[in-house]
């Protein structure tokens, strides 16, 4: 072996050098990223589903989206652009339960909210009519690929918290359908967004139980399976993890992303 | 054989945008000393075999995945929306994973939508952070003028008809071409970067309803959500062909030279190619 060369004493000086900053780099790297995540714990901007492989991925989706998206509204459409006839999608066979309340014209259907509210309640859906009606005409879009636009009438639902009150601490409303294993759950920014409806219509006329009549959770900046068919219950909470897996709601259990705004 | 250690030597010294005359084969033993000082530059800079493989995996995620959510609705529509009930733009022959999916086919495939749209998303997330350092550090280290885009003295069509009529007679790459990319490299690797990555990103965030909700501009220019379904599958088919154009001209170039190249940096001297020819 011969004596190294001044190139090559200068290539060790270098990578010395680039060891050190690229270390500094590591570390400031590191760093970052805790304090991001300090931060986006504070600020909310954590799913509940965010361990895991693709915790990452579902992280930043749902921080980036919360961020662009906390008050923005999902496009609206023309009448005629309402696809007709709407497309339902398939939905279990109803239970015996579902059957007694659909011979008896839904009319002993009820929807009971509870938790972080000053006054839990319960209500019809002749109640739920009773506060003024807000349409909508907009996109529900299923994450398989297919889509169709709808009239949409209900209550918004910021309108039914106001009724019960709810805390400031909450962070998170659960809501659960009639049918077993089928409960979602929404951050307040969704809960309070204006588009977020207790539907009981459809293109002018009461909601079909195809499409989740008599009461739909509708979301429409989320792809189909946050709008849960078949309400029966809300429950208002600062924390996911006493529910199911607490994984935030059933997706994520079933292997689909809780936040859906994608 | 010394002849050969230091040929490797002075060829590993050469920039890596130096064009290396067809003549340079035969390296006088006396030419390292000419060029002093000058750290060994590698084919492709650490940045560019880092991203590039990055990309790879994410890309074979994304294909993976996007099949799979492709395969719950095989149809495709044209405007704002399309299902079941509507007519198709075209329809792919395929069984599908759900039941109400008229396809002709008498079973159905088994639900693999929740994975594929959690690994979707998030190899869609490194590959995005992967091109932005790419972009940033090509546009500091000039790569994409000094290596990337084409030579103002080669864009004419004397130059580009005889680079395809190459192309056309599947004409091993010349020895200068492990150094420096030929004309239809420096367009398409450019279109693949600057076009349809760029398209395929677009297209897809113009199929999330939350973020057109903030930025609706995005998927209304491209006349609706189902339009923008289609078109970004009709860019991921356009990227899918240039990867298997891509591995093919890996394969005829030589296979372990070129992958040589990407991985170590080293790319093979016209001596070592020789080697590998026999």
């Amino acid at each position: 072996m011969s004596e190294p060369s001044r190139v090559e004493l200068s290539n060790r000086k270098l990578s010395r050098r680039r060891l050190i900053t690229t270390g500094i780099a590591a570390a400031a790297g590191v760093a970052g990223l805790g304090v991001a995540a300090r931060l986006a714990q504070k600020y909310g901007l954590v799913p509940p589903d965010h361990g895991g492989i693709y915790g990452l991925g579902e992280t930043l989706t749902y921080a980036s989206q919360r961020l662009l998206t906390r008050h923005s509204l999902a496009r609206e459409f023309s009448s005629s652009q309402i696809s007709k006839p709407p497309f339902a999608n398939e939905v279990e066979p109803p239970t015996d339960e579902f059957k007694r309340f659909q011979a008896g014209g839904f009319a002993d259907w009820r929807l009971s909210v509870n938790g972080m509210v000053a006054r839990p309640a319960s209500f019809s859906i002749d109640q739920l009519k009773s506060f003024p009606s807000h349409t909508q005409i907009t996109m529900l879009q299923c994450e398989e690929g297919w889509s169709y636009i709808a009239e949409w009438i209900g209550v918004p639902l910021t309108r039914v918290l106001d009724v019960v009150g709810v805390l400031p601490q909450a962070r998170y409303v659960v809501y659960f359908s009639i049918e077993p294993d089928t409960w979602e759950s929404i951050d307040m920014a969704d809960a309070l967004h204006p588009q977020t409806f207790l539907t009981y219509g459809m293109n002018g006329d009461e909601l079909p139980v195809g499409h989740g009549g008599p009461l739909r959770l509708r979301l429409p900046r989320q792809v189909g399976y946050k709008s849960v068919k078949f309400l029966t219950h809300l429950t208002v909470t600062d924390s996911l993890k006493g529910f199911g897996k607490g994984l935030g709601s059933a997706a994520p259990e079933g292997g689909y992303a809780w936040y859906a705004g994608i | 054989m010394d002849v050969y250690v230091r040929a490797t030597w002075y060829y590993s010294r050469v920039s890596d945008s130096a064009y290396i005359p067809s003549g340079a084969s035969a390296v006088p033993a006396a030419v390292p000393t000419v060029v002093p000082n000058k750290t060994a530059a590698p084919r492709h800079s650490a940045l560019v075999r880092v991203t590039h493989w990055i990309t790879t995996l994410c890309f074979f995620a994304l294909l993976v995945s996007g099949v799979e959510i492709v395969i719950s609705h095989p149809r495709f529509y044209w405007g704002e929306t399309g299902n079941d009930l509507t007519p198709t733009l075209f329809k792919l022959p395929i069984p599908a994973s759900r039941n109400l999916v008229p396809t002709g086919y008498k079973y159905v495939l088994p639900d693999q939508n929740g994975w594929s749209r959690y690994l979707h998303f998030q190899a869609a997330w490194v590959v995005v952070f992967t091109g932005l350092l790419y972009l940033i550090s090509g546009l500091f280290t000039r790569h994409f003028r000094k290596n990337l885009l084409p030579r103002g003295a080669d864009l004419s069509w004397r130059e580009l008809s005889s680079a395809i009529a190459k192309h056309l007679r599947f004409e091993r790459p010349s020895d200068a071409e492990a150094w420096s990319y030929n004309l239809l490299q420096r367009l398409s690797y450019p279109f693949v970067i600057f076009v349809l990555f760029p398209l395929v990103i677009w297209t897809g965030l113009a199929m999330s309803p939350a973020f057109v909700s903030a930025l609706p501009a995005t998927v209304n220019v491209l006349g609706g959500q189902q339009s923008a379904r289609t078109l970004h599958f009709f860019v991921s088919l356009a990227l899918v062909l240039f990867l298997l154009v891509h591995v093919g001209m890996v394969c005829l170039a030589g296979f372990k030279s070129r992958m040589r190249a990407m991985i170590t940096g080293r790319a093979a001297t016209p001596a070592a190619t020789t080697l590998e020819r026999t």
